[in-house]
């Protein structure tokens, strides 16, 4: 069964791609995740200055989720131009990037164009790191501003993460006037949990970002909401940790999936995922672009 | 799994910079697994378990420094055992620690006695006052020392003791302690074809612990130190970034 996917003009042999933040500050942890099956890879976000994140507890596991504050650990663009050379190859290399404004996140842009990425999926969207992404996600003109400044930046495909919890179509909106190719939905859902017998709350950072199949409802509405209002690509992402999850977010539009938390599991969750997605497809006689979008009736 | 409370029953002062922390809870552990350590209000930090109800801790920073101010009948959070330990095989082995890296390869001494196997532990350190169980050690088998400034055992590096050992007396050789004394032993184990029976325990920044977030994944393999090692055969390592650089909290690379 075919399951390449031309996404934003990148070929990928299966729809499947690792989501930002998860292993991806190294060449070595992204070839390791190609070698799992995954159909392109987008990097641990990256700045325009080294930072180590937020003191721990940096993750706390709870059922069915997995609640972090990393607080954008990254070595700094001008650091990871050179782990980025070593990564391409495979499979498409994506870098997630963030910064505090539009021309921080173009200085970052234009800082790793010499590495040569596939594309870039613009981090609007992180929850928990002060002055970063969370005062952009909601705010439809800086995204719109962010989007055209990496555009005029890079000639590769540029993706934009949306956040949940805002008006997510109009986020969407914003992006693709501002140039985007793609929008992928969603970045994790602020959320943070308590120890009782300490009273301190779980996270050193106190407030966090929860993924895992407990935020995937969430997700797949935006997935949904997203593919009916835009006319660029929508890639899901968030909760989906096997090849049923995977349809889900296809039906609702997913050009693609992104998988992150379920490689806690499983670090070969990608060729797990797109072998049930083939066999399925098989069976029912169906292809990915039959079903895309078929849950919109 | 999420982190569990616990009460800090005694602190033991092994050495004048390492303490061990005994704790409320008993641990189903190999040893070489570690626990993530939450200091509450401070930060979380892996530590390698001594005993099952202990961790030794070394104060080297911020987070170890709060861990040294607490005192019998505080809390603190404890995740794990997390990642894998020491494999045990064969019926004579080797130990080679050092420093506060020792921790670990107390306990794997006491299982391979109580399974029959011969323990040859060599413990090295900077002075006889920074030496770390002797005696348990002692009461495991056999064990030599060396000590920097000579003040107790041979007047050197544990290295230059395994290196006037015959190595193929033994079947196993199981490392801990600082990286360069670390990637030397997997120098002389490749050298007397032993890099498989070799087993070393790699310090990395270890954030999550559950193989989620990258930090300390080692080139060129990609494997995650905190859940498919820490402890690691030294086939795993040849060829690696080991003993020539890890990486600090943002992914720069510092060389070892």
């Amino acid at each position: 069964m075919n399951l390449t996917t031309n996404l934003t003009g990148l070929e990928l042999k299966n729809p499947t791609i690792l989501a930002a933040g998860i292993l991806g500050t190294t060449a070595a942890s992204l070839k390791r995740v190609m070698q799992g099956g995954a159909g392109a890879v987008v990097t641990k976000s990256i700045g325009s200055a080294p930072r180590t994140g937020h003191p721990g507890p940096v993750v706390t596991e709870r059922e069915y989720s997995i609640l972090n504050a990393m607080g954008l650990p990254n070595p700094s663009y001008r650091e990871f131009v050179s782990e980025l050379a070593l990564a391409k190859g495979d499979v498409p290399v994506i870098v997630s990037i963030f910064g505090a404004n539009a021309s921080e996140f173009q200085e970052v842009a234009r800082g790793l164009n010499d590495a040569e990425p596939d594309g870039f999926e613009l981090n609007v969207s992180c929850p928990h790191a002060n002055g970063y992404g969370a005062s952009i996600a909601s705010n439809p003109d800086a995204i719109r501003e962010t989007t055209e400044a990496v555009k005029d930046a890079v000639e590769v495909p540029v993706w934009v993460k949306l956040a949940p919890l805002t008006n997510i179509v109009e986020m969407g909106l914003a992006a693709q006037k501002g140039g985007a190719d793609a929008v992928v939905a969603i970045n994790t859902v602020p959320a943070m949990a308590i120890d009782i017998e300490s009273g301190f709350p779980l996270l050193g950072n106190k407030v966090g970002g929860i993924s895992g199949p407990a935020i995937k409802p969430i997700a797949l509405k935006c997935v949904y909401e997203l593919y009916s209002a835009l006319n660029i690509d929508v890639i899901g992402v968030g909760g989906i940790t096997n090849w049923r999850d995977a349809i889900e977010f296809i039906m609702a539009g997913a050009k693609a999936v992104q998988i992150g938390s379920a490689v806690y599991n499983d670090i070969g969750v990608f060729k797990d995922i797109s072998d049930g997605v083939a066999r399925h497809l098989k069976e029912n006689r169906r292809s990915l672009k039959s079903i895309r979008g078929v849950a919109h009736k | 799994m999420m982190a569990t409370n616990v009460r800090i029953t005694d602190i033991v002062e092994e050495t004048p910079s390492t303490k061990t922390f005994f704790l409320d809870a008993s641990l189903d552990y190999i040893p070489g697994q570690y626990v993530m350590v939450w200091i509450h209000g401070v930060d979380e930090i892996p530590m390698s378990l001594s005993y099952p109800n202990a961790i030794t801790v070394q104060k080297v920073g911020d987070a170890t420094s709060a861990l040294f101010k607490l005192k019998a009948g505080d809390r603190i959070g404890v995740r794990g055992p997390l990642g894998n330990g020491f494999v045990l095989k064969g019926k004579s082995i080797l130990l080679v620690g050092g420093g506060v890296g020792t921790a670990p390869l107390a306990p794997l001494a006491e299982k391979a006695k109580n399974k029959n196997i011969s323990v040859k532990a060599l413990i090295g350190a900077k002075t006889d006052r920074e030496l770390l169980f002797v005696e348990r050690f002692e009461k495991s088998g056999d064990i030599s020392i060396a000590t920097d400034d000579g003040s107790r055992g041979y007047k050197g590096t544990i290295i230059e003791v395994v290196s006037k050992l015959d190595l193929q007396e033994f079947e196993g050789i199981y490392s801990c302690g600082p990286e360069r004394m670390m990637s030397q032993v997997l120098n002389i184990a490749k050298n007397t074809g032993m890099t498989r029976m070799a087993q070393f325990s790699l310090h990395r920044y270890i954030k999550c612990g559950i193989g989620v977030c990258g930090s300390c994944c080692i080139d060129p393999s990609g494997l995650r130190v905190c859940r498919d090692g820490p402890v690691f055969n030294g086939e795993q390592l040849m060829d690696s970034e080991f003993g020539k650089y890890m990486r600090d909290g943002s992914g720069r690379r510092i060389l070892i």
